[in-house]
């Protein structure tokens, strides 16, 4: 068992600006966990998350592979700029350097806003840089993940891998296919879950 | 943070600026300095990821000469003791970063950069 980070320092105020870790977040930590033996391995030494949010996820990571000596470099990058500065906390508080940021990347990370809503929703969400931002998804709730996936095929390292997290609304299906056919990214689902409404799986991209 | 090695990766990726967007200028920058433990697996690990002519010019700009222009063969003690403290123990925590190529600026606040943009600048 890895213990959850440490995100005693987080408090609801930084909550009602920031996505507090719920169902989808363990979601992502369990898949993690799951893979702890083969991340170790591989040892990387880039690992990218875009919206980390509370930071409770690239700290995670930090402790599977062992953050007692460095390893890896951790580049986290959010819009909400409360996000940044609690990022940066979690990754203080459980003693993982995350760099708050063209390149390869062995290990990246996404728990995208993927609620489906309507188009306007998203955009205004984008525009307030604050904790909206953190679920509405816009069409199919992918309208963000999708810009992401694009650029996907360009970041990742020959060994890289991608874990994404997705809503059995978002078709994974179709996710799927189309990252074969546009860059030859294999995939395979690592769990899922069901949490109240969500049906919830962790996609694990490689080439 | 901004360490040299963070910045090592950061490119311009304002809209139509993809040449000679890369590296990013520090300018009114405040450095702090911190300890970080030294592996010098994980350095020789990361050498063939870093653009080399842009960390030694970066590290010039911010006043440490201790990189040779050229990237040694020889990956000696001394050698990665003076990369391991370029690549990371320099923080940048304030200052501003310009592009080179469209000359737009990325401000540095408490540490973190402000990579976004706005909405007319997005490619």
């Amino acid at each position: 068992m890895i213990p959850t980070p440490d995100l005693s320092h987080l408090t609801s105020t930084d909550y009602e600006h920031v996505y507090e870790p719920a169902e989808d977040t363990f979601l992502l930590l369990d898949a993690l966990e799951e893979h702890a033996g083969e991340l170790k391995e591989m040892a990387p030494l880039t690992c990218l998350e875009v919206g980390p949010g509370s930071g409770c996820v690239s700290s995670s990571v930090g402790q599977i592979l062992g953050s007692s000596t460095l390893q890896t470099v951790y580049l986290c990058t959010d819009v909400n700029p409360h996000a940044c500065k609690c990022t940066r906390k979690t990754g203080t508080q459980n003693r993982t350097s995350l760099d708050v940021a063209k390149a390869f990347i062995d290990i990246i990370l996404f728990n995208p806003p993927y609620v489906p809503t309507l188009t306007e929703e998203l955009v205004d969400a984008q525009e307030l840089r604050g904790i909206e931002g953190s679920w509405a998804g816009g069409s199919d709730g992918m309208e963000i993940t999708n810009k992401f996936l694009e650029l996907v095929g360009d970041l990742l390292s020959p060994r890289g891998r991608m874990y994404l997290v997705a809503l059995k609304e978002n078709n994974i299906p179709e996710i799927q296919t189309r990252m074969v056919n546009r860059f030859n990214l294999q995939s395979t689902i690592v769990l899922s879950r069901r949490a109240g409404r969500e049906h919830l799986s962790i996609i694990c991209f490689h080439r | 943070m901004v360490r040299l090695i963070t910045h090592n990766l950061l490119a311009c990726h304002a809209k139509g600026c993809t040449s000679n967007n890369f590296p990013l200028a520090f300018s009114n920058v405040q450095i702090e300095i911190r300890e970080a433990e030294f592996n010098p697996e994980f350095l020789k690990n990361f050498i063939p990821k870093v653009e080399w002519n842009a960390l030694v010019d970066t590290a010039r700009q911010l006043g440490d000469t201790s990189l040779p222009l050229e990237q040694p063969e020889m990956l000696d003690e001394e050698f990665l003791k003076s990369l391991h403290h370029v690549l990371l123990e320099i923080h940048v925590e304030e200052g501003v970063m310009t592009c080179p190529n469209c000359k737009h600026e990325y401000p540095i606040s408490n540490g973190i950069p402000n990579m976004l943009l706005a909405e007319h600048e997005i490619g």
